[in-house]
């Protein structure tokens, strides 16, 4: 990478010190629920580095918790900021689907 | 709380059923729907699947003592409970006294991506908390489909979906599943496939700009059911389904008699007229003195302090009030003071469905002891015999039970005989009088007799019907004449029963 003095502020309308909470629902540390937190932590260390943070909630030990976020589906992540609010429903193998739907890229 | 039926084969499996309560729906599933284990809802827009699986819920929590779960996918929690206001359920109330629970799972479509594959997990796990609440034995999922419009891998779903019936088994808790009616198949995304024990369809059609409501049993494992379609409607008692056969037979029956309002028919019928709530059939052609004769009866019973409910599907009330005065009989009185209802509407107005909700409201709201239904013959332009007669059953069964005696009448078509005017009622009819007329030199005379009268000593003369501004009498016929009359009715001698 080039040296740059310029802070990433310049590379998109996005102000740099915006920071990401998300949060991944589970039931449970299947599977299915590692892969999904596998992904989605390559995804923020790949293009949020440094202003994330991922919350896991299994929804087994804390299952009152579906509710306030409408959660029917596991694993689903929520991005709770910054706003809107979007979920993604899967084990998120499916990287380009999930960059498009965090609004990381562009929507086509 | 739950019914057992007997299997009709020899298979040696009995269902347990869990009974809707919902007037008529337990008589068609013979005992009502299968008890822990999920049936299927399915029908077209607005055909009131919401209504049946809340209706459901709430009979189950108020009359059999189980509580329900009620999860939407598509009505918020207030729309449900103002929805369900107007036809008469407190949903907040149960769900105050923790006999019901309702949760509303919110799909925002626009917000929810999907990526990989997933499981309903946090659904049973919405669900399992939410049974708990209030110990649900009954559970209400409305409609699950709205699913696939948020989930495109419809395999994943479809097979989750599956393992949520099994779950639901699992449970043992009776549910209700709705389903959107499919063009190929009973639901857009084959539910069917899954829920195998018991299918209900729901269709609401229009037809000749009447709308009509239909119900039908579609499948039922283990258990027998009628097959037909059933009318059904919604009212603001919620849902009833009208099989012919719920006609009750157990009502109280009486020996007290009620004058007919025509002291000469009294005589012919042992001197004291009508029983008491018994139904009674005045068929005759036009201008043979129908509505006069029910006028009369209504006059009876309103000068007896009893309150008598007047059907006009005929004439306006001013109408009928005015031509009764022409014979003598003031029938304004009885409705200053409140004891004669007239009630007078175009048969075609409505559907069936509706007319016969109008009917037990203004029954339920009155409570009179004698209902007149003028004539009988003007649905037959509203809906098939059969669909009329199953109406007319519904009413005579509602108004029996209520003691009520009811009196109806039909028009008999110029050419047509007695038989054919009766749409299919003299078999449940306790008294059938038939009115004819004929030309007496450049008279138009009337005549009536007695068809039948189960019960009592009554007079097989045919009488001269005299009506004129005295009132109404009944003269006998000149010997000749009557001898002649009775060889030219055949209805006369036949008695026809159906």
């Amino acid at each position: 990478m080039t040296p740059n003095t310029q802070p990433p502020a310049n590379l998109g309308d996005e102000p740099a010190a915006e920071s990401w909470n998300l949060r991944l629902y589970v039931a449970g540390m299947t599977p299915a629920a590692h892969r999904a937190l596998e992904n989605i932590k390559k995804i923020c260390e790949e293009h949020l580095a440094n202003r994330y943070s991922i919350e896991v909630v299994d929804l087994l030990k804390n299952p009152q918790l579906a509710e306030g976020d409408q959660i029917f589906a596991v694993p689903t992540l929520v991005r709770q900021l910054p706003p809107p609010v979007r979920k993604i429903i899967g084990d998120l193998s499916a990287t380009e689907k999930i960059l498009v739907g965090l609004d990381i890229k562009p929507r086509k | 709380m739950n019914e057992t039926c007997e299997p009709h084969d020899d298979r040696a499996v009995t269902i347990t059923k869990a009974p809707t309560g919902i007037a008529g729906l337990d008589e068609i599933t013979h005992g009502g729907l299968p008890a822990g284990r999920p049936t299927l809802v399915c029908g077209g827009p607005g055909c009131g699947k919401t209504i049946l699986a809340m209706e459901f819920l709430v009979r189950g929590a108020l009359e059999f003592g189980e509580p329900g779960l009620f999860v939407s996918f598509e009505e918020s929690i207030d729309q449900l409970r103002l929805n369900f206001k107007a036809l008469g359920f407190d949903l907040a109330e149960l769900v105050g006294q923790k006999k019901l629970f309702i949760t509303h799972v919110k799909l925002s479509r626009h917000e929810i991506v999907e990526a990989g594959e997933f499981t309903l997990d946090a659904l049973f796990i919405r669900l399992e908390q939410a049974i708990q609440q209030v110990g649900a034995k009954r559970v209400a999922l409305d409609t699950m489909e709205t699913l696939f419009s948020c989930l495109s891998s419809s395999e994943n779903l479809r097979s989750e979906i599956d393992r949520l019936f099994q779950w639901l088994k699992e449970k043992g808790v009776t549910s209700v599943i709705t389903g959107e009616r499919g063009t190929a198949a009973l639901t857009r995304h084959g539910f069917e496939e899954y829920v195998s024990d018991c299918v209900l369809l729901l269709d609401h059609r229009i037809s000749e700009q009447v709308s009509k409501r239909r119900l039908r049993v579609v499948k039922y494992r283990g258990s027998s059911h009628e097959m037909d379609e059933y009318p059904f409607l919604i009212g603001d008692t919620g849902f009833t389904v009208l099989p012919i056969s719920s006609v009750h037979l157990d009502h109280v029956v009486g020996t007290d008699r009620v004058s007919t309002g025509v002291p000469d028919l009294d005589a012919m019928m042992g001197g004291q007229g009508y029983f008491r709530g018994s139904s009674i059939l005045l068929s005759g052609g036009a201008g043979a003195g129908k509505s006069t004769m029910a006028s009369a009866f209504a006059a009876a019973t309103c000068e007896r302090g009893e309150k008598c409910l007047f059907l006009a599907f005929e004439e306006s009330a001013g109408q009928l009030v005015r031509n009764i005065r022409s014979v003598g009989i003031e029938l304004q009185p009885w409705v200053d003071r409140g004891l004669l209802s007239i009630q007078a509407r175009r048969p075609t107005l409505f559907g069936i469905e509706e007319h016969l909700m109008a009917i037990f409201r203004q029954t339920r709201q009155l409570e009179p002891k004698a209902v007149v239904i003028d004539p009988i013959t003007n649905f037959l332009s509203i809906g098939a015999p059969r669909e009329v007669k199953s109406l007319l059953t519904r009413v005579l069964d509602q108004l029996r039970g209520m003691g009520a005696t009811v009196l109806l009448t039909s028009l008999t078509p110029n050419n047509g005989t007695v038989e054919s005017s009766e749409a299919g009622m003299s078999s449940m009819m306790d008294t059938w009088i038939a009115l004819n007329q004929k030309m007496n030199g450049n008279v138009r005379q009337c005549y009536l007799y007695v068809l039948k009268s189960r019960g009592m000593e009554h007079s097989r003369e045919v009488r001269e019907l005299d009506m004129s501004a005295s009132g109404l009498s009944l003269r006998p016929c000149p010997a000749t004449g009557s001898k002649n009359d009775q060889r030219r009715e055949p209805s006369g001698s036949s008695g026809g029963e159906r």
